[in-house]
């Protein structure tokens, strides 16, 4: 399968790939790792007139202890992320769940800001970031601003992005090394979730996220209300999927996601 | 547009469409054909090359994101006469039945061996996640991968 053509030109820095995507117009994409885009155009589902090749901007690769929190560049890539003794140590939900997407090659070339910037309800590091509460520094022409993940998902691949503007960095708040837990359900080790439960120790509260249980990731409001107000895990873990809109396909049905969701969240929560 | 890189240790230099995909790169443009296309949706890791030193999805990356890059294919894994060790583990271990996912299962394994010199059956079953085999049922990939580890780690 080949792409639709498309002109490509290279960004150095992330000023010049803005303004490569201005000079461009609505049908230029930026490509990062390519692990998203580049399947979506093979398959003629996502058709660019324009790719402004992100993979050369090196200045947005990092991960940096940020006082307060941890700032990591939108370019980092998921192998950087799994490996970073920083992450490890300050934030040891995201490393975690940074290695459990996809596969080692995946990883080797996908980045934290192309899983973010794709807004597909069915990625890891969304949820993980959803959880955490995490800020996205998104710049355009006219300059930066900040939005929050709970803000920052709109629809089923639709974000708070406006098409000139880039996702540069991801600040993080420090929640340590350990008191949290990623149950993943699929099929085949490399596969997306089918449903996936996050529950994460955050500033002195639990945190739950869910992935593929609508069309943006979500955050179980009702599961962490129960927990507040004394719950037990199981039954809290009862209300996972309330409030949520799980889609049917041929890996699961809506009836099935939503069982899958209680079962998740009850050992996500057991595990912490 | 004009893309350079250097493959198994020699300079090419070709005019390619930007939609042109890596592995069709290095089949039609630098003739090697030892990179196979399976799925084709970045399922099946048997278009695995080495970029950089790193295993990739070559089905799932454009060549013109490989411009200057270091590129190594199954042809350029052995040092002239002399196999590289995962493709005598391979061999000794009978890690392969019909062969389709073998070049990408040995570069996948080049790369995690790279990654995790001394792996446990379970770090190699994990790191082989990506490229799936329909003949073995994997336990003799598993062998061939921890034999080569034994090897590598013994010529250190």
């Amino acid at each position: 399968m080949i792409p639709a053509a498309f002109d490509y030109v290279r960004a150095g820095s992330a000023a010049e790939a803005i303004s490569l995507i201005g000079e461009h117009g609505e049908d230029a994409k930026f490509l990062a790792g390519g692990m998203s885009l580049l399947p979506l155009m093979k398959l003629r589902l996502a058709t660019p007139s324009v790719l402004v090749d992100l993979g050369r901007v090196r200045d947005l690769s990092y991960v940096r202890d940020a006082g307060d929190h941890l700032a990591i560049g939108a370019l980092t890539r998921h192998r950087d992320l799994e490996t970073s003794d920083l992450l490890a140590k300050e934030c040891g939900v995201l490393r975690a769940v940074a290695a459990q997407v996809g596969d080692n090659q995946v990883r080797h070339r996908g980045t934290i800001g192309g899983s973010v910037a794709h807004g597909d309800p069915a990625s890891d590091l969304p949820a993980a970031l959803l959880a955490l509460d995490a800020t996205f520094v998104l710049q355009g022409p006219g300059g930066s601003r900040s939005v929050g993940a709970n803000d920052f998902f709109k629809g089923f691949l639709e974000t708070a992005l406006a098409p000139d503007e880039l996702l540069t960095e991801i600040q993080v708040r420090k929640s340590g090394a350990a008191g949290f837990a990623y149950e993943k359900f699929n099929r085949r080790a490399q596969d997306w979730a089918i449903v996936g439960a996050l529950a994460a120790r955050v500033n002195g509260g639990t945190h739950v996220a869910l992935v593929n249980m609508g069309a943006i990731v979500l955050r179980a409001r009702a599961v962490e209300n129960a927990l507040e107000q004394g719950a037990s895990a199981t039954d809290a873990a009862r209300e996972a999927a309330v409030g949520t809109d799980p889609p049917s396909d041929l890996n699961a049905s809506t009836e099935y996601r939503t069982h899958l969701a209680q079962v998740l969240v009850r050992r996500a929560l057991e595990a912490i | 547009m004009r893309i350079g890189t250097t493959v198994n240790g020699a300079a090419q230099d070709h005019e390619v469409e930007p939609r042109t995909l890596l592995v069709q790169y290095l089949r039609e443009a630098c003739g090697l054909t030892g990179t196979k296309i399976g799925c084709d949706t970045s399922s099946c890791g048997a278009c695995t090359v080495l970029l950089d030193g790193e295993s990739v999805k070559s089905c799932t990356m454009l060549a013109a994101q490989a411009d200057g890059a270091a590129i190594t294919t199954i042809e350029g894994l052995a040092q002239g006469e002399k196999w590289h060790p995962v493709q005598t583990a391979f061999h000794e271990n009978h890690g392969l039945q019909c062969g389709y996912c073998t070049a990408g299962m040995v570069l996948a394994a080049v790369s995690l061996l790279d990654e995790i010199p001394n792996p446990t059956e379970q770090d190699v079953r994990l790191g082989l996640e990506g490229n799936l085999c329909r003949c073995t049922g994997y336990h003799n990939i598993v062998k061939s991968v921890l034999a080569a580890a034994e090897t590598m780690r013994g010529a250190k």
